[in-house]
């Protein structure tokens, strides 16, 4: 729809005034001056940046975006670190600008499963030291009088809870960049259109005139992915009904004459909360039934009743809540609804926000799906990436709009999941929680025959991968002790035992392992070494038919990637790696890649399965079925040693085995084309009824035989706030070509390490009821005996990275990086786990292997 | 007291109407609804009347079935009994409109006994025909008074005061009566959630409305021209006084 200004201009801002047109050029233009564009601005202004420009179509300073109706509460405790570190970063600057007001929050509990959820709460609190305690309902009463203490079980409470002022934030924010002269604003101005040269981004076309601009960001919140589509770039997010309804006048709020004296209270259990707004209560909600809007379809300032994201109420949706939330605040029945909306705000298909550069226009930045209580943070994060080439504030993993594959760009996938999650704002979301909607977007080859064997699915982006296998419970009889059901349902939720005997069963006989989620990318062409030399850490110049497993970096030289790297000729390489982290890693080799034509780029993901064998017998398994093109095939250690890679034949069918493990054992990955995979399979499958041979399940692969090898995992261990020489992956030696973060390497090597990855050994799982308990791995933190955070010299706290049975030694191991003064082998550490403490030792520095240390298995 | 109050349910719109591509409505694909303002404060008229004198209060529309959300808003707010006569469509002209609710008003009163009074907005806030009301209440042989800034009752009659040019205008009418609120009135309450919550288990009694076409036919809807505004700055701080003061005095308001 056309969304068209009248003319008439209520801007009191005169940046806002109508007859001004917009300059011919600027070194950035900002679209959106809400909490992140105005942000954004600041930040690259303190970084250097001028000549920028910021437009919005509505009125400053509230131009009639979700945060304009926002709530603007900050909770700061988050499971995910990312997150996490970006609301402390955001409170911090709301803190710094004298937009904080610190009022408290409690979360409160009806059910039991919640307390348990806050345990887990205040394990996350100490991990990223945000004081917090856990309240009883009399308790909760004395800070919030009004509350019916009998409907609640216990409280979460967070006394640095507080209510920011993110319209102040942002104008204060752009007025900086105004003061130093970096930045012209232009109110009510309309983009029409966005100019893309050879997939460069080029001028901005406003309804005010054309800025030619060298960098442009879109921060228009629900808008984005309207704007981006002018630009031909996908930004996945769909505008989302938030209802919010605020009551009042309440005696009891209204004689604190403040904006907010009581603690907010988050009624968990019904997904609503209650905040004070002077002398009235704003009751919102995450309860209703998804209800999404398309950014085409929102109105525009002018034909909006109150603005364009403050939607009509939907009274039916909300009634469910009104009976919960007077059930909760007596006083909340006889208050007025004064106001009610349908507020919009952003989500995304995995909940999480929509950082960095376009991946499908250069130059063309996303600062989406961002609420209130990270957008300073943000704004500092893209400031920050888009100055010095990756951000510094955080790792953006798990935010980054590369991240996305194809299919999860699509609003088919984005209604799926965001009606999925939306209920689960204030849900209690387990680590190895799995979708149920979009499932079974991409399957391998072997899916029946995995299906046949009862495998249990996990999604891996779309991927269906067997976790584990029913069909293999027999095992488990062989093992007596060693599969043992966890007790606790928490930590047996999307897990089992059966994993611990499929672990066994491969370090005796002989498994496979269906690993087509990998990713493979082709890299060819006469520039391709240098090219290569200059992406990655380790040297790739080596023989053809050898592999280099290598981390990527990031200019200042933390984890930017991690793979492996098989030379196929002199002038082809082909990259594999995992599913999780295969988008963001084409991203980062596409946009590095020459721009004279020297190198080309294939994905060949969807041409290739994979399957690994390994496991003692796994030599003796395919010497059945190897052949040359025209003879057998030698596959011992010394006719086709350890990291190689040739091209064979099984039973006929071209494959390229590649000799290596993840999991410390005898045998290859198998890549075929995917045609020819099923009969690949089938062939190894009857060739291993001999040895046994059994299907395993992605369990061992990532977990119990990965963390017996002490393997680093991309996006677990290794993260761009740690560098190879703390994640004991630096070689023994420098290679001469440029790479890049090759100088911040250089100089990690030359300093003596500021922490230390370790693997940790639980010494005792009875928690306080004497019931063994097993952690997640979800940034548990790691304390001394005194109960104490461990931080390096960094401001790093030490955190659990990955747990994880080992069952081969009989062991539950945890990965963390320590500090010097820990990282010694035998010292004595404690584990959070739920909120209670249990004993750890420090079984090994570095990454040297529990299990097999010098590797035997695989080379021998 | 028994006191019937009639709605209508109208878009809430901003600055800004747009019109459907037929231009016979306006568009409401992003528009919630309300009550008419004037109907809103004749609600309220209603429920200060019989919180103060006791009785009940019936809240009625003739509308879409969507328009059941007015009148559970009305109940909300304190009205307690409410009834929908529906039509599918559009609007229903003037005419038809008054002869279908004069019917339904019949049967209400042959049923459970004559409505003391009888509310209606001043006009409704799209058609602003200004005829249901008067059409209702001549056609049931009662009095009526339009555009009502004051509304009390005593000894069996109704007194309504308006304001006139100069001074105000005071009435006094026989029950039962008829009488058109006009906004400013009073200020309408908004619901409580429990008054909310209630209005929820309200049954809404629905009659089946039945009356011939009026007369009055809309050709189309016509946006007027949008007036377009220039903002001219005088200055920035003190500087901006003289041509301040310029203009005052070119538009008259300085002595």
């Amino acid at each position: 729809m056309s969304d068209t200004t009248s003319g008439i201009t209520t801007d009191t801002d005169p940046a806002g005034s109508p007859e001004r047109t917009v300059p011919a050029t600027a070194r950035c233009v900002v679209i959106g001056a809400g909490i992140v564009g105005n942000c954004l601005v600041g930040h690259l202004s303190r970084l250097g940046w001028t000549d920028m420009v910021l437009l919005d179509k509505g009125p400053l300073p509230n131009p009639g975006g979700s945060t304009g109706h926002a709530s603007n509460f900050i909770f700061p405790t988050d499971h995910t670190k990312e997150m996490a570190l970006l609301t402390l970063e955001s409170q911090r600057q709301y803190v710094e600008l004298g937009m904080n007001s610190t009022c408290g929050g409690i979360e409160v509990a009806r059910d039991e499963d919640r307390l348990e959820e806050f345990r887990r709460r205040m394990t996350s609190a100490t991990a990223w030291d945000i004081e917090s305690r856990l309240l009883t309902p009399a308790e909760i009463k004395e800070l919030v009088p009004f509350i019916n203490e009998e409907i609640v079980l216990g409280g979460f409470y967070t006394p640095s809870v507080s209510v920011v002022d993110s319209l102040q934030t942002g104008t204060l924010m752009r007025q900086e960049a105004i003061d130093a002269g970096a930045l012209s604003v232009f109110a009510t101005t309309e983009v029409l259109d966005l100019e893309v040269e050879d997939g460069t981004i080029r001028a901005v076309v406003t309804d005010k005139g054309r800025i030619e601009a060298e960098h442009v960001v879109i921060a228009c919140g629900v808008w984005s992915p309207r704007i981006a589509a002018m630009a031909g770039a996908n930004i996945p997010l769909t505008p989302a009904v938030h209802q919010m309804a605020d009551v009042g006048p309440i005696d009891v709020l209204a004689q604190t004459n403040k904006e907010v004296a009581y603690p907010i209270v988050r009624d968990m259990d019904t997904f609503c909360y209650e905040r004070q707004s002077a002398g009235s209560m704003e009751v919102g909600s995450y309860a209703h039934r998804p209800i999404f809007h398309h950014p085409d379809d929102i109105p525009s300032n002018e034909a909006s009743a109150l603005s364009p994201t403050e939607l009509p109420f939907t009274a039916d949706d909300f009634d469910d809540q009104m009976e919960q939330a007077i059930d909760l605040m007596d006083m909340l029945g006889d208050a007025e609804i004064k106001y009610a909306i349908n507020g919009l705000l952003s989500l995304t298909p995995d909940a999480m926000p929509v950082l960095g550069e376009t991946v499908e226009v250069r130059n063309l930045w996303s600062a989406a799906a961002v609420w209130i209580k990270e957008g300073p943070g943000i704004a500092r994060l893209v400031a920050e990436w888009m100055t010095y080439g990756y951000p510094q504030v955080c790792d953006p993993h798990s935010s980054d709009i590369a991240r996305f594959y194809p299919h999860e760009k699509t609003e088919h996938h984005i209604y799926a999941r965001c009606a999925e999650h939306f209920n689960k704002t204030y849900g209690i979301v387990h680590p190895r929680e799995q979708w149920a909607s979009q499932r079974g977007m991409r399957r391998s080859p072997f899916y029946g025959r995995e299906e046949a064997l009862g495998a249990v699915f996990f999604d891996a982006r779309g991927w269906e991968r067997p976790q584990w296998y029913e069909s293999n419970a027999d095992l488990m009889d062989r093992y007596p002790g060693r599969c043992e059901p966890r007790p606790h349902e928490w930590d047996a939720r999307w897990w089992s035992p059966i994993t611990n005997a499929e672990h066994l069963h491969l370090r005796e006989h002989v498994g496979m392992v269906d690993l087509t989620a990998f990713n493979e990318f082709d890299f060819e062409g006469v520039g391709v070494v240098d090219y290569l030399q200059r992406m990655t850490v380790n040297n790739v110049d080596v023989p053809v038919g050898r592999s280099v497993y290598t981390p990527l970096l990031t200019p200042n030289g933390g984890f930017r990637g991690d793979l492996t790297i098989m030379r196929l000729g002199a002038t082809h390489y082909r990259v594999v790696t995992g599913a999780f982290d295969g988008a963001r890693d084409a991203y980062w080799f596409g946009r590095h890649l020459p721009d004279d034509g020297s190198v080309t780029f294939t994905d060949r993901t969807s041409g290739i399965c994979t399957i690994g064998v390994w496991g003692p017998r796994a030599e003796a398994v395919l010497a059945k079925i190897v052949t040359g093109p025209s003879q057998a095939y030698d596959v011992s250690q010394a006719g086709f040693p350890y990291g190689a890679v040739r091209d064979v034949l099984i039973d006929g069918v071209p494959c390229t085995m590649f000799r290596i493990s993840y999991v410390g054992e005898n045998g290859w990955e198998v890549y075929t084309s995917t045609e020819h995979g099923l009969r690949v399979w089938d062939t190894i499958w009857e060739a291993g009824q001999d040895h046994d041979i059994r299907p395993i399940g992605i369990g061992v692969y990532a977990v119990t035989g990965r963390i017996e090898k002490g393997y680093r995992l991309m996006g677990a261990e290794l993260e761009s706030e740690y560098d190879p020489v703390e994640a004991g992956l630096a070689r023994p030696k420098v290679k001469s070509a440029e790479f890049i973060g090759k100088k911040a390497y250089l100089a990690a090597r030359e300093a003596e390490p500021v922490a230390t990855l370790c693997t940790l050994q639980m010494l005792d799982h009875a928690g306080a009821d004497g019931t063994p308990r097993y952690p997640t791995g979800g940034n548990e933190p790691i304390l001394t005996v005194d109960g104490e955070r461990i931080v390096d010299a960094h401001g790093r706290v030490s955190r659990v990275t990955t747990a994880g049975t080992a069952p081969s030694l009989d062991a539950y191991l945890l990965l963390a990086y320590l500090p010097p003064e820990h990282a010694v082998e035998g010292t004595e550490l404690r584990v959070m786990y739920m909120n209670e403490l249990f004993p750890v030792t420090v079984a090994r520095v570095g990454s040297q292997p529990l299990f097999d240390p010098d590797d035997k298995r695989m080379k021998s | 007291m028994r006191i019937l109050v009639c709605v209508k349910r109208v878009p809430a719109p901003g600055a800004r109407i747009n019109l459907t591509a037929d231009a016979q409505a306006i568009d409401t694909a992003h528009l919630g609804f309300t009550t008419s303002p004037h109907e809103e404060c004749a609600v309220e008229a209603a429920v200060q009347l019989v919180e103060g004198h006791g009785g009940e209060a019936t809240v009625l529309t003739l509308g879409p079935v969507e328009a059941e959300e007015q009148l559970r808003y009305a109940v909300s707010v304190g009205m307690t009994a409410a009834v929908l006569l529906p039509i599918d469509g559009a609007d229903w002209d003037p005419q038809r409109t008054a002869a279908a609710i004069t019917e339904v008003v019949r049967r209400l009163e042959a049923a459970d006994g004559p409505f003391d009074l009888i509310l209606f907005g001043n006009e409704s806030a799209d058609a602003g025909n200004f005829q249901v009301g008067i059409r209702v209440a001549h056609a049931l042989g009662r009095p009526m008074v339009n555009g009502a800034k004051g509304i009390a009752i005593s000894e069996g009659a109704v007194h309504v005061r308006r304001e006139a040019d100069a001074g105000q205008e005071t009435y006094e009418l026989p029950l039962p009566a008829a009488v058109g609120v006009k906004e400013g009135i009073n200020l309408p309450r908004y619901p409580t959630m429990k008054g909310r919550l209630a209005s929820k288990r309200v049954e809404v009694e629905r009659m089946e409305p039945d009356a011939e076409t009026g007369g009055l036919r809309m050709v189309r809807l016509q946006r007027p021209a949008e007036r377009a505004s220039t903002t001219v700055i005088l200055g920035r701080g003190p500087d901006a006084a003289p041509a301040v003061v310029d203009l005052l005095d070119e538009l008259g308001v300085l002595a």
